[in-house]
């Protein structure tokens, strides 16, 4: 219930989904989701592969549309109209497993682009922000550079700063190591973790345990389209409730 | 086989030549803008969530590059009169070419469209930006990039389709030299003339093209 009038004692939740369903044709790819996620608190999502982590993220900015149940973002209620869409999307930021960086835009240019066409920033403002943020990421002399001219790591962390540059209340990140070489995984992560130590909301798609002791405040297990386990790190891996959970994390850690 | 070469008639027309040639070039590069606005125009418009909008783009395209060009522009010429609407040889062999080039496009940017993933979409909306900005500062350039070799080999045909502008009579190589032509009897210094002039055309052409792309595309991808 959302709708407390007394919102001095009850702080809203940053994010939250009730009842959030999703269908592909006949194929139920969410099903009743219910999750709160705190400003400030970081989550961890993992579970199989097609168990429907990336859908979930994916309908908080509504890059895939859900048909039943209700989903909030920063005291906005996500209708199915642009208008809400939009204000929304302005507020969450979303890195994504293949960074989708735009090629013909320089680091800088991908990093201006939105603040400027979707926030009205001028472009002053807007490359002011953006080499704020590039030099938060570590990043600032490549700041002229095009994403081909960059290492897998490097990319994701212009991708961190780009969506950073909207000013976001929370971020997505959809597996954002998983398709980078090893040896660039931990430069990736330290940016997530030092953006978890500045006290950003975070919801992180991600398979890095390490990363997940390390910064979650709980970690959400699904499998099948549904939320099975949600626990503290701590608890969710030295005593994980479902048989579901245990296989999985008995796969997932004994590939380490 | 003892026919004597005489280019003299080449050569006094020779001014009437290279005039004739800047209007092939005029016809060329007007075609080539018009076709590039339809195509992207087309290519927005076969996107819209309106159905009778595709269809009409659809409808269009399938009616541009199922008939002759001859045609095409015979109609626009002789048969749009007859509804009010009556232009001079010159605008109608542009609009035309412009028609026919631009029903190309549209196909052919279409698939570079396509050819774009869709992450690129996404990561614009999720960064904020509506659907016609993502198309227009996103997902345009590298589309473009990707399909501009089959596109400019379009508009060096498009080029040399100029020449049929000479059956509406439009100021142009090819009308101006049949009517030396028709004058002298030169027929093979004329023509030889003609063709080779054609070829500075073409490769003027994809001067213009290769300097476009080294300027708008200088971008590196891996
Ligand atoms: N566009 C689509 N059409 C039909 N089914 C889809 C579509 N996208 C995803 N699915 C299905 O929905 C389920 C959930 O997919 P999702 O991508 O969310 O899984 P995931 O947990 O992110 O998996 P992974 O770890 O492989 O990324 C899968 O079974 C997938 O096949
Ligand atoms: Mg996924």
């Amino acid at each position: 219930m959302n709708q407390t009038i007394n919102s001095a004692t009850t702080t809203e939740p940053m994010i939250s989904l009730s009842g959030v369903e999703k269908w592909y044709g006949a194929f139920k790819a969410l099903d009743n989701i219910n999750m709160s996620v705190a400003k400030g608190e970081k989550i961890v999502l993992c579970g199989p592969s097609g168990s429907g982590k990336s859908t979930l993220i994916r309908c908080i900015n509504h890059l895939e549309a859900y048909q039943k149940g209700d989903i909030h973002v920063g005291g906005i209620m996500l209708g199915h109209g642009s208008k809400t869409i939009d204000a929304v999307r302005r507020e969450v930021g979303m890195v994504f497993q293949q960074f989708n960086l735009f090629p013909h835009l320089t680091v800088l240019q991908n990093c201006m682009l939105a603040p400027m066409r979707s926030l009205g920033l001028d472009k002053a403002q807007a490359e002011d922000r953006a080499r704020t943020l590039l030099e938060r990421v570590k990043i600032s002399e490549q700041a002229e550079k095009y994403p081909a001219q960059l290492s897998g790591g490097q990319q994701q962390r212009v991708a961190i700063a780009r969506a950073l540059c909207m000013r976001p209340k929370a971020m997505l990140f959809d597996e954002p190591t998983s398709a980078l070489d090893p040896e660039m995984v931990k430069e990736v992560l330290d940016t997530m973790i030092a953006l978890a130590e500045e006290g950003m909301t975070m919801i992180c798609v991600t398979h890095e345990m390490g990363f997940a002791r390390q910064v979650a405040d709980r970690v959400i297990f699904m499998a099948s389209g549904a939320i099975v386990e949600e626990a503290p790190p701590a608890e969710f891996f030295s005593n994980p409730k479902h048989e579901r959970t245990r296989k999985f994390l008995g796969e997932i850690l004994g590939r380490h | 086989m003892n026919y004597t070469l005489d280019f003299t008639p080449v050569i006094d027309g020779l001014p009437n030549l290279l005039w004739a040639c800047l209007g092939t070039f005029t016809l060329a590069i007007c075609g080539m803008l018009l076709a590039i606005v339809i195509g992207i125009g087309g290519v927005i418009l076969r996107q819209s969530p309106l159905k009778p909008l595709r269809w009409l783009v659809i409808g269009f395209v399938e009616l541009i590059r199922n008939t002759p060009f001859l045609v095409q522009i015979f109609f626009i010429y002789f048969a749009l009169p007859l509804a009010g609407i009556r232009l001079d040889p010159t605008p109608t062999a542009i609009i035309a070419l412009g028609i026919n080039g631009g029903a190309y496009a549209i196909e052919i940017i279409r698939g570079g469209v396509q050819s774009i993933s869709k992450g690129q979409m996404e990561a614009g909306l999720a960064l904020g930006l509506h659907k016609a900005q993502v198309f227009r500062l996103i997902i345009l350039k590298p589309a473009l990039r990707a399909i501009y070799p089959s596109l400019t080999s379009q508009f060096i045909l498009l080029t040399l389709t100029t020449s049929i502008a000479s059956a509406i009579s439009a100021y142009e190589l090819t009308s101006v030299s049949q009517r030396i032509e028709s004058d002298s009897f030169r027929s093979f210094e004329v023509y030889f003339t003609v063709t080779a002039f054609y070829l500075v055309i073409s490769w003027v052409m994809m001067r213009i093209f290769a300097l476009f792309s080294s300027r708008y595309f200088s971008y590196p991808v891996r």
